[in-house]
């Protein structure tokens, strides 16, 4: 099926000439007046105009929500469930919509969204939902008449940041959670990709209560350090790269908040050879799980762009996963049999070459693209880049830095301890694969891998309730699970004596 | 972070040293460059007002452009070994909290390798037009 591009006749979604910043539950001009179009990689065509925000309409931002957090924090976790369960609900209703909408604009594939992206910002606010009922505080007899008790209070007002990769799953990791623990936000959203998540908020709008969530596009360097510096902030989360992800602990190191920030990874996909020995289901999934670094194109924090093959399968296993890979459709986004969209910008497209021969200058063998892919007709503008696979050594920079791209570094290993060395050579550890039959080794390597996710004989899954985060540079918090909402709440103790008798001490 | 040492590890295309003196004129003293990796912009620096991330023994200073210091964390440089850094400027509007360098322009840094033969690369499609 082919969707029909946002704005034209016969779309599901309909685009208006112009959008405004959400603040306050209303749709606000940026202060200043100024907008700029918002293309899509698809075509480099114009999609439609945003605000071009500047530190004002932070400010403006943070008014709402400071106006509206008290009334928020105190309602009863059944009311904010409510809510985020009517969030979840109206996502659903408009899943088509949103997933084109998403589709098009950041130049994923519309059979990604449909089956992802827009489902898991469902399944995120309906998980929050539960978790916020289920909430509960603890308390301690610390002797027969003194009692600790402890209740979990919502932070406030909390700044959001968030990428471009995922424009409406990054909003809802970080907003379900935040609402869900009874603090309003201030999001911006990732340069690149500023539209959509005005979609998500015309579709939540008339069961969102004003001020809660207020969404401000603009650029970084002035909105996003606002937000981020502001003192009428209780925290500051981020996901993006790691230069930024410094000065956001540096910010809220400055106004002494917490702050959690997600950075990215180059992720290993470890193929142990029983992959090998039956030529069955598991097999055909283990190839799949090679080629998932093309998912999304490759620009997903924990792309697994390392493949690690034990060497006695290694060309028969790349043979299969080389076919697989000449099978890989590319172009429309918004056709649902497409499986390789255009990257999010041309910028991006263009490092991905460089990466490419960066690769190829350090000797790596390119074994399948390398190159930008050429698709026709309306999409000839379109920053498509083709599925790539270099051969080389982990001590190549092509191993050793996110590309943000359809391009994966694949290597060889004897045995599991050489698998893990190589796992663990890296300045990342956000995730990881591990692909075997024998269970106690995937445990094992599990276990050893120094990633905040390890995927075992599966990939690139993202279920609200398994927890995900980074160890080494990639980043601090964990997202996904109930324990955000100690991220987005602070813990009050009531210390009560109900005894009657003095200390004694004056 | 010894500045004589390694002061010649980054060099500027005239589309840079042009975004830097506008810069500097805007804001009226040096700004600075961070090298960044990781997710998304990972890759390319990030051009701040001079002093605003504040580095230590973690960085390493790659040289100074026109009075703009540039760094790359320790451990980043150790593992892309990339002995020369060319400071250029492409299309497409900046990332995280960078300075643009200029209109819907940002900054990149290029490898000698993969410098394009002639080095501006701001000619390029861009996908967000101001």
């Amino acid at each position: 099926m082919r969707y029909v591009p946002p704005g034209q006749p016969g779309s599901v979604v309909p685009v208006e000439a112009r959008y405004e910043n959400f603040i306050g539950g209303k749709w606000i001009a940026p202060t200043d007046g100024k907008y700029r179009v918002d293309l899509s990689p698809a075509t480099a065509g114009s999609i439609t105009e945003v605000p071009n925000s500047t530190p004002a309409d932070i400010e403006l931002a943070l008014d709402a929500a400071h106006a509206a957090k008290d009334a928020w924090g105190e309602m009863p976790a059944a009311g904010r469930a409510e809510v985020l369960n009517a969030i979840a609900d109206a996502v659903e209703k408009n899943k088509e919509m949103l997933a084109v909408a998403e589709s098009w604009e950041n130049g994923k594939p519309v059979r990604e969204t449909l089956a992802a992206d827009v489902p898991l910002v469902v399944d995120h606010f309906r998980y929050f939902a539960a978790a916020a009922r289920a909430e509960e505080g603890r308390s301690t007899e610390i002797d027969k008449d003194l009692v600790a008790y402890h209740f979990r209070e919502p932070l406030g007002v909390v700044g959001q940041i968030i990428p471009f990769n995922f424009p409406l799953l990054m909003a809802a990791w970080k907003l379900a959670p935040a609402l869900a623990a009874g603090n309003c936000s201030v999001i911006k959203p990732a340069s690149p990709t500023p539209w959509s998540i005005l979609k998500l908020m015309e579709t939540i709008e008339d069961v969102l209560p004003p001020g809660v969530i207020n969404v401000v596009n603009g650029p970084g360097g002035q909105i996003g350090k606002a937000l981020a510096t502001n003192p009428r902030i209780a925290k500051i989360s981020f996901t993006g790269e790691t230069v930024t992800g410094r000065l956001i602990m540096q910010y809220a190191a400055q106004n002494l908040i917490p702050s959690t920030v997600e950075l990215g990874g180059k992720s290993p996909n470890i193929f142990f050879g029983d992959v090998m020995a039956s030529d069955d289901e598991f097999l055909d999934k283990a190839v799949e799980g090679l080629i998932l670094y093309a998912f999304n194109k490759g620009e997903v924090c924990t792309c697994p762009s390392r493949a690690l093959i034990q060497e006695d399968i290694y060309d028969e296993f790349m043979a299969r996963c080389l076919d697989r890979i000449a099978a890989i459709r590319q172009g429309n986004p918004l056709d649902t049999e497409t499986q390789l969209g255009p990257q999010v910008s041309a910028d991006q497209m263009e490092k991905i070459a460089s990466y490419v021969e960066i690769g190829r200058g350090e000797g790596a063998e390119v074994l399948t693209g390398g190159q930008r892919a050429a698709v026709g007709g309306e999409f000839a503008d379109g920053y498509y880049f083709q599925p790539t696979v270099l051969r080389g050594d982990n001590k190549m920079r092509v191993f050793q830095e996110e590309i943000f791209g359809p391009v994966l570094a694949a290597t060889t290993f004897r045995d599991d301890a050489e698998a893990l060395a190589i796992a663990n050579d890296t300045l990342y550890g956000l995730g990881a694969g591990v692909w075997t039959r024998d269970g106690t080794r995937a445990y094992q390597m599990g276990r050893a891998i120094k990633a905040g996710r390890v995927w075992t004989n599966c990939y690139h899954q993202y279920p609200a309730g398994a927890a995900f985060g980074g160890y080494k540079i990639s980043g601090i918090g964990r997202e996904n699970h109930r324990m955000m909402l100690d991220h987005y709440s602070q813990t009050k103790n009531l210390l009560v004596s109900y005894s009657t008798k003095p200390l004694g001490l004056f | 972070m010894s500045q004589t040492a390694e002061s010649l590890r980054v060099t500027a295309t005239p589309a840079a040293h042009e975004a830097i003196a506008r810069l500097r004129a805007a804001e009226g003293r040096p700004v600075m460059f961070a090298q960044s990796g990781g997710c998304c912009a990972g890759s390319t620096p990030m051009c701040y007002p001079g002093g605003e991330l504040i580095v230590g023994d973690a960085d390493v200073l790659l040289g100074e452009i026109d009075g703009c210091l540039f760094y790359i964390d320790r451990r980043l440089d150790e593992a892309w070994h990339q002995d020369q850094f060319i400071l250029d400027v492409a299309a497409g509007e900046p990332e995280g909290f960078s300075l643009p360098a200029g209109d819907n322009l940002h900054f990149v840094t290029r490898t000698p390798a993969c410098a394009p033969p002639a080095a501006p690369a701001a000619g390029s499609a861009p996908h967000r037009a101001p």
